[in-house]
């Protein structure tokens, strides 16, 4: 499994900018921690199920109820830009 | 009243005999703070006008005849718990500045009973880490030893309580965030099983793994905060549908009939020859004591740390994937684009441990690699969890070192993740596996630092490891453990 991590590549997909002197740290850094979490391919999983959380719970379901929501001013009054009651974001689709 | 050392049932017990107001606890509580914060840096943020208002409409609601073991105390709280009108900022500079627009439902129910909310706890930022230096704003001390971390994640809310700056805590555990602080600074923390207590309203780190607890100074007061907490919420379809007991009430059953299993492979060599004494001298007075000591095995131990730190980045790496700088927190000031909000606002907003995790977690999860890793991890986690169930028909509960050392010099790990994550070996499995466990001071090294000896259950175990906690309290206090 062990090879050497595109950390740029990785960044972009987190959509996270890194700077020159965080993609050398982190590359050193995650390739060592890259091979000691390999351990885990020493061990024969063949038929084991996967634990996909900490209790066997699944399909939790309620009552298909209406019940308010908090005031929407109290969420928007966190944003970082707004316009009245929309959030304020840079434009997506270029002009034509 | 002695505030740096009164314990939320003295204090339940104090304002139920009108010996003090809640308003005169508050008080007393907030000099306490404003005093000693400066040193210990426990707090991220205080609110004595809130917390005296609160304290009065306590106090008129005592004298209109209202009554609850949490009616007027101050709790603090981990700084990722939302409490409405409070700041959260996970310590973070991406929510520097952030409001919480609604009560988690662990405040909702505090709330509810009466408790004050007087401050937010510092800890690791979004609870990546185990020293509490990940904080962005401050580093808190330990106060055995000021040139010393606290632990972490919840390094503030275990500072606060053992440093006499909180009656009681809120923490969370994803690893051993709860644990770990509590067993360096010398205070209980009770991590729950997986589903006993509702994250609604709690910064997701790990979604499979947190859960949140208490940080006390004594297993009594953990009860009484979790009979509160405890409960199925339709907000988290996580937890679950079992009815909460009293906890108290089963407390001072002893240790007449209990098997205490030692895992092999938690006594080991590598661990601190004091912490390792220290543990073995609190299972020795058990036996003692009544208890049935038995040796069992977890042979997939030493696999926990790579599950973890697989399991979950994955997970902190879409749970955060919310900071954007879209609809709260910071945004980057001359976005050229939306992508380029999202990625500039993300970069200037966390710290470098955030970064890593999420670099990790994002390249486990990333095509072709999803498999191996976290394909596969989840399957070890199984085994992992197997291992436990085994044991468990054998004993019990378990008893181990909390971490394999005491609280280390600040700074001690700053540079090596690895040598950090590989510090929470004792912790993390019960995590991965859903367990229950507190830690519970059993003694101090030579140099006065406190050892933490930690408990575990089955799932839903949580009256058992309370009862046994409370009996290495008994021991400590008789002998001088």
């Amino acid at each position: 499994m062990s090879q050497t991590i595109d950390v740029a590549y990785v960044a972009e997909l987190a959509r996270l900018d890194l700077s020159a002197e965080e993609k050398v740290a982190f590359q050193r850094q995650l390739e060592t921690i890259v091979r000691y979490v390999e351990k885990i391919g020493e061990l024969d999983i063949a038929g084991i199920e996967p634990t996909l959380h900490g209790q066997a719970l699944c399909n939790v379901f309620r009552e298909d109820v209406v019940v308010p929501s908090a005031e929407r001013e109290r969420f928007l009054a966190n944003a970082p830009d707004r316009n009245g009651f929309e959030f304020k974001l840079p434009k997506i689709v270029e002009d034509a | 009243m002695d505030i740096a050392t009164i314990t939320l049932c003295e204090a339940a017990d104090g304002l139920r005999k009108k010996a003090f107001s809640s308003v005169e606890l508050t008080r007393a509580l907030l000099a306490a703070i404003e005093k000693k914060d400066g040193g210990l840096d426990a707090y991220l943020s205080v609110d004595a006008e809130g917390a005296l208002r609160q304290a009065a409409a306590a106090d008129a609601a005592r004298a209109g005849g209202a009554d609850g073991e949490l009616l007027g105390v101050p709790v603090a709280v981990k700084d990722l718990i939302n409490v409405e009108g409070q700041p959260c900022t996970c310590a973070s500079k991406i929510l520097e500045g952030y409001t919480s627009a609604y009560d988690a439902t662990v405040s909702a129910k505090l709330r509810a009973a009466g408790a004050i909310f007087a401050g937010r706890t510092n800890l690791d930022e979004f609870a990546m880490g185990s020293s509490t230096e990940g904080s962005a704003f401050k580093v808190t001390r330990n106060p055995h030893d000021p040139t010393r971390v606290p632990g972490g994640s919840s390094g503030g809310s275990a500072a606060a309580v053992a440093g006499g700056e909180a009656i009681a805590a809120l923490g969370t555990d994803t690893g051993g965030s709860i644990r770990q602080p509590a067993s360096f600074c010398g205070c209980v923390g009770l991590k729950p099983s997986y589903g006993r207590v509702s994250r609604y309203g709690v910064t997701a780190y790990a979604s499979s793994l947190d859960q949140v607890g208490t940080l006390t100074k004594t297993v009594e007061d953990a009860a009484v905060l979790l009979r509160t907490l405890a409960g199925c919420d339709p907000h988290d379809g996580t937890t679950l549908p079992a009815p909460v007991p009293d906890y108290r009430a089963e407390l001072t059953d002893g240790l007449k009939g209990l098997r205490i299993g030692l895992p092999r492979e938690y006594y080991i060599d590598g661990t601190d020859p004091e912490v390792m004494a220290g543990v073995r001298r609190a299972v020795d007075g058990c036996a003692k004591a009544g208890a049935e000591v038995v040796e069992v095995s977890l042979p997939h131990t030493e696999y926990a740390i790579a599950v973890y730190y697989i399991v979950a980045t994955a997970e902190a790496s879409a749970n955060l994937a919310r900071f954007d700088g879209v609809r709260y927190g910071h945004r980057t000031a001359k976005p050229e684009s939306v992508f380029d909000l999202y990625a500039k606002s993300r970069a200037e907003g966390f710290g470098t441990e955030v970064k890593r995790r999420i670099i990790l977690g994002t390249y486990v999860l990333s095509s072709g690699y999803y498999d191996a890793y976290y394909g596969r991890a989840q399957k070890v986690r199984t085994l992992i969890r197997r291992d436990y169930e085994e044991a468990f028909k054998a004993c019990d509960v378990l008893m181990t070192p909390v971490a394999p050392t005491a609280a280390y010099r600040i700074g001690e790990t700053c540079d090596d993740p690895l040598k950090m994550y590989l510090g929470d070996i004792f912790t993390v499995p019960a995590n991965l596996a859903g367990l229950c466990g507190v830690s519970v001071p059993c003694g101090k090294t030579a140099a006065g630092l406190p050892i933490g000896l930690q408990v575990l259950g089955p799932s839903l175990g949580e009256a058992a490891i309370l009862r046994a906690a409370r009996a290495v309290e008994d021991l400590r206090e008789g002998n001088g453990l």
